[in-house]
């Protein structure tokens, strides 16, 4: 396996991890309650 | 494969954009009352860039959420979003770019207006710099800088996502049921559409202005632009370098499959040598078959 080969699957390694991470301590909430409600900030609200 | 399928790359790419832009916002529902959609799929990121602020959005926006993360970070790292946009800079990097993303649909459809078009060059490619500052600073150093101060503030969001401007503050402002909205309007939404219109009349005259000069999006998925599985790919053995596919290529790009590639297949048509082909790893999507020892690691 090229050193390439080996570095995609530690980073895609450590994506998953970090994504699986990441919902378990509620981070997939965040990202819900913030795009569930209107971002008054994209919208130009402030 | 042959010339043929080479020749249908323009009109793949086309539809795969358009279908993305439609699947990115198909709460079609959202359009006709006004408001947006609040189903779990909102949880996820979508690969390009689409507000999740759009009346039809049913996913999130990755830089959206990215600034959110980084500002919620003093309570909670960001280890989801930046987990999925390595998902997504590792399986397909800037192909999101070129084929993902709505709102560089929009971009290569105003540049389908006849007039007059101002040509790549040198000052193109030193202004594709500037998205890595617009990412430090408006991505990442202003929500971690407020952080620190209890104080979400999502900097590229709110002074500068054209995006956001179109897809959402234009979407919802309009809609008559949103009354209340307009009334709110002031300062702040009068920089963000005037800069949205000098984006897209920018965008008019330039290809793709805001993807190669301004998006931090663009910017985080070109880090992985040699590590992506997904993309164009030059087998140097057929290569005569004569410089057709450069050439050819609307990017600031000096080589095929660099950081500034959006992996368009435009430079697949014009190598004499079918030297290029659309791979996904060993897998060859379009273009002429190569063998696999020859290929430009």
């Amino acid at each position: 396996m090229s050193r390439r080969n080996i570095l995609r699957l530690v980073l895609l390694t450590v994506a998953v991890a970090f994504v699986a991470a990441g919902a378990i301590i509620g981070g997939a909430y965040d990202v819900y309650a913030k795009a569930a409600r209107i971002c008054s900030e994209c919208i130009g609200l402030g | 494969m042959g010339s043929r399928a080479r020749q249908r790359i323009p009109a793949t790419r086309r539809f795969v954009q358009l279908y993305t832009a439609v699947l990115y916002n198909a709460h079609i529902r959202g359009f006709v009352e006004g408001d947006i959609y609040t189903g779990k799929t909102k949880a996820v990121c979508v690969p390009g860039l689409n507000c999740y602020s759009c009346p039809g959005a049913i996913g999130a926006c990755p830089l959206g959420s990215l600034q959110n993360a980084v500002s919620a970070s003093a309570n909670r790292p960001a280890f989801y979003v930046v987990g999925l946009l390595l998902l997504f800079g590792l399986t397909l990097g800037r192909v999101i770019c070129g084929w993902l993303c709505p709102f560089g649909l929009i971009q290569e459809l105003l540049y389908k207006i006849p007039g007059k078009k101002v040509k790549k060059g040198r000052w193109s490619r030193r202004l594709s710099w500037l998205k890595y500052g617009v990412l430090a600073v408006f991505a990442l150093a202003i929500p971690a800088y407020f952080a620190l101060r209890h104080v979400p503030l999502p900097g590229f969001c709110k002074y500068i996502c054209p995006a956001g401007t179109l897809e959402g503050a234009v979407a919802l402002v309009l809609h008559p049921a949103n009354g209340d909205l307009r009334g709110l309007l002031g300062s702040l939404f009068l920089l963000k559409l005037s800069v949205l219109i000098l984006v897209l009349s920018a965008c008019a005259v330039i290809h793709r202005a805001f993807c190669r000069f301004l998006c931090p999006l663009g910017a985080i998925y070109s880090l992985f632009a040699r590590l992506a599985l997904l993309g164009v790919r030059v087998d140097p053995a057929r290569c005569s370098d004569c410089g057709a596919c450069v050439r050819v290529c609307p990017m600031d790009i000096r080589t095929v499959g660099d950081r500034e590639c959006v992996h368009c297949g435009k430079c697949i048509s014009v190598c004499g040598q079918k030297a290029i082909s659309f791979r996904a790893g060993k897998l060859v999507l379009m273009g002429p078959e190569l063998p696999e020892r020859r290929l430009q690691k």
